[in-house]
Order: C-alpha cells, then structure tokens, then sequence
C-alpha cells in the first residue's frame, strides 16, 4: 500500500492528441504517458502516423486536439502548448532533445563539431571558452568520436560520426527527455550496433527518458521497456516490450511480428 | 532478505491467431498453484502441455486469458494478469528473475558487463556500484567455469552451453524472492549442471519461491520440493 505514496508520476502525458493534414487524419486520438528512465519505442510501418506524433508530443507540431503535459523540473506539470514560444523553445534546448532520422537537419553543418557540441550550452548563456571546449571534447569522446576531429566540420564525417555527434550535441545540456526519430535507420549493421550500445548506456546511465520512433523491431527490443504499435494513425496496442513482441494481441501487430526475423 | 510466494488460480491463455482466419489455440485451462518462499515446485508434463506458457504468464510475458497470477511479498501484492506495466517493470527489477536456456546478447557488450547489468539497473551512473557488480559478475562466472580470457568478450560467439551459463550467472546475481526457471540446465555438461543445482538449492535455502521446468529426472529430484502434473490442469 506503501507503494501507493511512492509510485511514480509520469514525466510526460500525452492525451486526446489528433493532427490532421486536410482531410486525411495523420494521428487520431494519441493517448499515452512516459516515466522517468523509461524508454518508450513507437513502431508501425511507414505513414502509420509514428512521426507525426513524436512531432506532435516534442511541440514541434502543434495537434489540432489534445494535449501535452511534461513534468518541468520547478513547477510540476505543465501544458506544454499553454506555454509561451519562448518557454516552449527554452525547454526544446536546454530539457529535451530531439535526434533526427538525418544528421544533417539536426546538425549544423558549416560550423565545427566541438561548436555543434557547445552550441546549447552557449544558448543557455556559458561563453567560457575553456569550459566549453572541455566539455565538448568529454561529450565527444563519450559517443566514440575522436577528440582530434574536434575542429573538423561535420561534413567531414562518415554517417555514422554524425549520428553520434547528432547526440553529443543533444545530450551536453543533460536533458531529461530525448525524442529520437528513427535514429539507426540507414547506417550500417556494425554502426547501428554501435549507437545503439550507446543509447543502451546512455538511457541507463543518465536515467533519461525517451520516445524512440523505430520501424525496426529488434531496435524496439534493445531499447525499451514499453511499446506503442501505430496503424493508420491510430496506437493500436500497447504494451510491455516483451508482451507485445512474445505475445502481439491486435491483428496488425501479430502480422508486424510475424513478418520479420527474429526480433 | 524479504520472501515472496505465488499464487496462480484459474489461469488459462487461449492464443488468437487473428491471421490464421481467428484461429484459437487453448494452451493452458484452469491452471491453479501456489509456491511458497522456501519450495521449488516443478511442473511436469510432455511438450506443449503449457508448461512454459505458464511460467511466461507468471512473468508477464503472456497476457493470461483468465484467472489470477498473484505475486505477494509483504511489501505489495500485484496481480500480473492486470497490473500496469510501471508495476510489472519494478516486480521484475525487485522481484521476480525469469531464467530461460537462451541468452539475448546484447551487440558489443562483454560477458562480464552482461552478467553485471541487473545490480545496476535503476541506480544512477556510480563508479563504485560498477565495480562491485563487476568483481559479483566474476566471482559467478568464475563459479559457472566461464575461463577469464572470455569475460570481456561479447557472448554472441560463445558455444551454447557458455551463453546458458552466462545468462544463469546474469539471472542470479541479484537474489531475487522469485525465480522462474525454464530448462536453465538444458545443455550443460554433468559438472556444470551440478553447480547450477547447488545454485538452485541455494536460492531455495534462502527462502526464495521457486517454480520451474527440468525435463531432466536426476536434476529435477535434485531441485524440487513438490511436482505439479500439468495433466491437472487441462
């Protein structure tokens, strides 16, 4: 009963969330909430609406319906689209982290890596040269990117590098939730298997919170603790990693499991 | 060192084949059985009579169709057939171990770090808990006859046999009040099969509910306290 006054409180809620663009209906009536250290995966093929949402509950897109809560680190639950653009943008930089599919659109590729490193910790008002570069070589090193690149341009990078860099730049500011979209998808199988021991570390380690936006179901097994399966736009099952992968209830996640090899 | 016991009644797991035209398969009906701290109960019956269905709705694993899955203990009690998810995660981290014959290995990640990895989820990033895990994880791979020269290695390229005893080491490290085991001696050799019943033997000593599958006759009267027919339950 104990556990009642000390259970957890989730640090995301995501409720009612619908976008339409035009008459098609990208996501319809997302329901779901995060917990601190959890890694939560949301699959489902291509155009299932899984973008979408993890657009919509980061604030990058605002739903037509529904709403956002997130657990702020001073006032408790907040409406995420209640908040001011600055606010929301503070938290977008300096709380959360957002990973793209492609490098590039969360990198900036004409400056340095280390400046790609430091550039948060700079919008949040550190201009110490020194500290910045100390930790831009740390963080550099923690995702296995050799420190001496440190003055290269991202361009310069193999994909692989750039998806690393992509989360030392998101990661420097310590933030308590991390939204990745597709993040292994189109690197090669040793560098997949790469990041995703990073990520495996990292979540653990830093007790960080993600959505992790995958169509790949072993990733989903690496990965989480808890699975969303989207079809049409719609979460049509939820679950425990091992309950929705071992045991799929709804008609679309049992073909989606038995569909693939082994996951 | 806190007990728990469990208490399966009426449990039954019907799996719909929703692409096999809705087909139904019955795989476990009325399913009733409690383990109490302290016995190692083992469930008897040839293949396909549900016997790893069972131990998998005891874990979770399985949704069950019907019935009550309790796991008490004197700090909660939760039903696994209808607990949320949050609660079922911290049942498996305090609580319950499930061990199978078949190691998931982990891409990159070294036998020693693998067997490590239960004594440090849900802490925070701390040097000294890492290397305490690290010299547990060894004193059990060394126990389990893994040479030293593998420890860092990642067990994907072990034999069968090094990967069973890699997960047995990772599934006993943190002495769990609950262990489900199915087949954790499959296909070990005679010495090593012996350790793991002392190992067994042992968690029971310490109070722990123990429900498990040996097909194995020698090692299942080594281990078990009480045999359960699964014939009982169709």
């Amino acid at each position: 009963m104990n556990d009642q006054l000390n259970a957890p409180r989730p640090i995301l809620s995501v409720s009612g969330v619908t976008k339409r663009y035009g008459d098609r209906i990208a996501v319809a009536d997302a329901s779901f909430e995060l917990y601190p250290g959890e890694v939560l995966a949301v699959v489902g093929e291509s155009g299932s609406g899984k973008s979408t949402l993890l657009n919509c509950v980061s604030a990058r897109l605002r739903p037509d319906e529904g709403r956002v809560d997130y657990r702020t680190r001073h006032e408790g639950m907040a409406e995420v689209f209640a908040m001011s653009e600055a606010q929301r943008r503070l938290l977008a930089r300096t709380d959360w982290g957002f990973v793209h599919q492609n490098a590039e659109e969360g990198l900036r590729m004409h400056v340095s890596a280390g400046a790609n490193v430091g550039e948060r910790l700079m919008a949040l008002g550190d201009r110490h040269y020194g500290d910045l570069r100390r930790n831009a070589i740390d963080w550099l090193s923690r995702v296995e990117v050799d420190t001496t690149r440190i003055d290269d341009l991202p361009s310069a990078f193999s994909g692989g590098m750039r998806q690393r860099l992509q989360i030392a730049r998101n990661l420097v500011t310590k933030p308590r939730l991390i939204f990745m979209d597709e993040p292994t998808s189109g690197l090669d199988v040793s560098v997949q298997a790469r990041l995703l021991d990073l990520l495996r570390t990292l979540t653990r380690g830093l007790s960080l919170s993600a959505i992790v936006v995958t169509h790949d179901l072993a990733v989903a097994r690496l990965l989480a603790h808890r699975m969303l399966v989207m079809k049409g736009g719609r979460i049509v099952e939820t679950g425990l990693t091992d309950q929705v992968l071992d045991d799929p209830q709804h008609p679309y996640t049992q073909l989606l499991v038995s569909s693939v090899l082994q996951p | 060192m806190t007990t728990a016991s469990i208490h399966v009644r009426n449990l039954s797991k019907t799996f719909v084949l929703h692409n096999q035209g809705g087909a139904e398969l019955a795989v476990l009906g009325n399913a009733t059985i409690s383990v109490m701290p302290g016995e190692c109960v083992v469930l008897d019956g040839p293949s396909g009579s549900g016997k790893s269905t069972l131990l998998k709705c005891v874990y979770g694993t399985y949704r069950a169709t019907s019935g009550e899955i309790v796991i008490a203990s004197d700090e909660r009690t939760v039903d696994m057939r209808v607990a949320q998810a949050q609660d079922i995660l911290r049942l498996r981290r305090d609580t319950v171990a499930y061990v199978s014959q078949f190691l998931r290995a982990i891409p990159r990640v070294p036998a020693i770090d693998i067997v490590a990895e239960p004594l440090l989820t849900g802490l925070p990033e701390d040097d000294e808990a890492a290397t305490h895990a690290r010299s547990e994880a060894q004193q059990l791979l060394l126990t389990l006859r893994i040479p030293p020269r593998l420890w860092n290695v990642p067990p994907a390229t072990f034999s069968g046999g090094e990967q069973q005893r890699v997960n047995i080491a990772r599934s006993f490290i943190r002495p769990q009040p609950v262990l489900l085991l199915d087949e954790p001696t499959a296909s070990l050799d005679a010495e090593n099969r012996a350790t793991v019943v002392a190992m067994i033997r042992k968690a029971r000593e310490r109070g722990a509910a123990i429900l498990g599958i040996f097909h194995d006759e020698a090692t299942r009267n080594a281990v078990a306290t009480r045999v359960v027919n699964m014939a009982d339950f169709q």
